[in-house]
């Protein structure tokens, strides 16, 4: 007896499927904003050598990019109450994504830092301007421009990475579909429309970031 | 009185022993050409005047903000020296206003629309007031050297340090960027340039300084010194520069 495909049991929870893309979306971009943000700071401390900041994100990015992001969310949400940090299931999802996205971001943004010519530092402070100056308008801009693409990359990791956040039961796409397929058992048609879903979602979060890009980051950079 | 004093300067680095003792005083309006052989030292001298290298030993003056070895407020000194390198280094994501504009509003506070204004008014001085929009790279490299010579000057520096800034041109640019040094000599700009070009040295320089091991060898009026070298050194220098 051959398998009878039937999609309509899925798209009964259309809503429910959308509702979990919205907040998996919500998610990525909160979670990108505060990461990029803390790769930033972490990747000046590191190309700049401020002690002891560039030891301790030195650290940081070591552990990070050396363990599972399953394992951090756990210790985040299961672990940190041990020490009387409580959050709900988003807080902790968040924290893990920005934590996660932070220390890959750090040495992506660092590599940009790097790849400044020295020649136009120089310039800078013949001009009598401050270190924070110079990183301000000087090094960030065309620094973050270098590696754009590799930071979409990683902002789009992450948001597939999201999923393992339903462990927590963090009501997001993958969650949702879990919920769905436990009530229909219908796992193949289920998964493949969210499969789909992420998919799309990808495509549309690399496009939306090559676009922000192109006006607010690259533009003359190069 | 002088406007740029520099007294028993000594810069190492590591154990090699770069400028041994520099003595040089600069007058308001003295266009000094630095001349010698590639290592002599004309470089980090001119990098020490601004602080881009530290001092070991010495006394460095420019306008009553001293540096005694080493130490004393950079950035007040950066304020009255302007440099201009030998590869431009504008800022490539900025247009050729802006990077005029950056450093009056940034360090000096300067409000937007009188920096604009001194940037207007220095790149017509340097003969691009129709490049204010360009980026670097759609501009020559005679353009991109005249931009950063304007993005020195909007700085209202007392001094003008100028670093080999026609070596990396092509042949054909070199005279536009030669004319617009010129034309600041002519105004009173204080000058202290390395440059290869014996000629200019010649004719806009009204002091000559040949340094040889980290040691000014010899110095005096460009035409006199020039005709008349006082060491084999220089003598040498000349005959190798002129046969190249
Ligand atoms: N940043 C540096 N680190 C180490 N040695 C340097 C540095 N800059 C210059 N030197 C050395 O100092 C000496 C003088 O160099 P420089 O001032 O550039 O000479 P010039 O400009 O006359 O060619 C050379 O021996 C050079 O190798
Ligand atoms: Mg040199």
């Amino acid at each position: 007896m051959a398998y009878r495909f039937d999609f309509a049991p899925v798209f009964e929870h259309t809503d429910l499927l959308l509702a979990g893309a919205g907040f998996t979306l919500a998610l990525t971009a909160v979670g990108a904003v505060l990461g990029i943000g803390l790769g930033v700071t972490g990747a000046v401390c590191r190309a700049w050598k401020l002690r002891p900041f560039d030891r301790m994100f030195g650290l940081y990015v070591e552990v990070i990019r050396n363990t599972p992001f399953l394992v951090q969310l756990f210790f985040i949400f299961f672990g940190l109450p041990a020490l009387g940090v409580r959050m709900s299931e988003w807080q902790a999802a968040v924290l893990a994504m920005v934590v996660n996205l932070g220390a890959y971001s750090t040495e992506i943004i660092r590599a940009g830092i790097q790849a400044t010519p020295r020649g136009q530092i120089e310039a800078a402070e013949s001009l009598a301007m401050t270190r924070p100056q110079i990183f301000r308008h000087v090094v960030l801009r065309p620094a973050l421009a270098k590696v754009w693409p590799a930071l979409t990359s990683q902002v789009i990791i992450v948001m597939l990475g999201s999923a393992v956040c339903s462990q927590i039961a963090t009501e997001e796409l993958t969650f949702a579909a879990n919920f769905i397929q436990s009530r229909n058992f219908r796992a193949f048609e289920t998964y493949f429309v969210t499969t789909g879903m992420y998919f799309v979602m990808a495509l549309a979060i690399r496009q939306l970031l090559v676009q922000l890009g192109q006006h607010y980051v690259v533009g003359r950079a190069r | 009185m002088s406007l740029v004093k520099i007294a028993g300067l000594h810069k190492h680095f590591g154990t090699n022993h770069v400028l041994k003792g520099i003595d040089l005083e600069v007058a308001s309006g003295d266009v000094v050409a630095l001349i010698g052989r590639s290592g002599s030292g004309k470089s980090t001298l001119l990098r020490t005047v601004n602080g881009l290298e530290t001092i070991d030993k010495g006394e460095l003056v420019v306008d009553g903000t001293a540096l005694h070895d080493g130490r004393g407020d950079l950035r007040a000194l950066r304020q009255k020296v302007g440099m201009v390198f030998q590869q431009f280094n504008l800022f490539p994501h900025l247009t050729a206003g802006q990077n005029v504009m950056l450093a009056p509003t940034v360090v000096k506070g300067t409000a937007k629309a009188e920096a604009e204004d001194i940037a207007k008014e220095v790149l017509l001085k340097v003969g691009l007031s129709d490049k204010f929009d360009s980026y670097p790279d759609q501009l020559s490299g005679g353009q991109q050297q005249r931009v950063a010579i304007a993005r020195a000057l909007a700085m209202r520096p007392k001094v003008l340090l100028c670093d080999e800034i026609t070596s990396a041109l092509d042949p054909e640019l070199v005279s536009e960027v030669l004319a617009v040094v010129r034309q600041l000599a002519t105004e009173g700009m204080t000058l202290i340039m390395v440059t290869h070009e014996m000629r200019f040295a010649r004719e806009v320089g009204n002091k000559l300084i040949f340094m040889h091991h980290g040691r000014i060898h010899e110095s005096g009026d460009p035409k006199t010194v020039f005709a008349e070298p006082q060491t084999p050194e220089l003598a040498n220098f000349i005959g190798a520069v002129q046969s190249a």
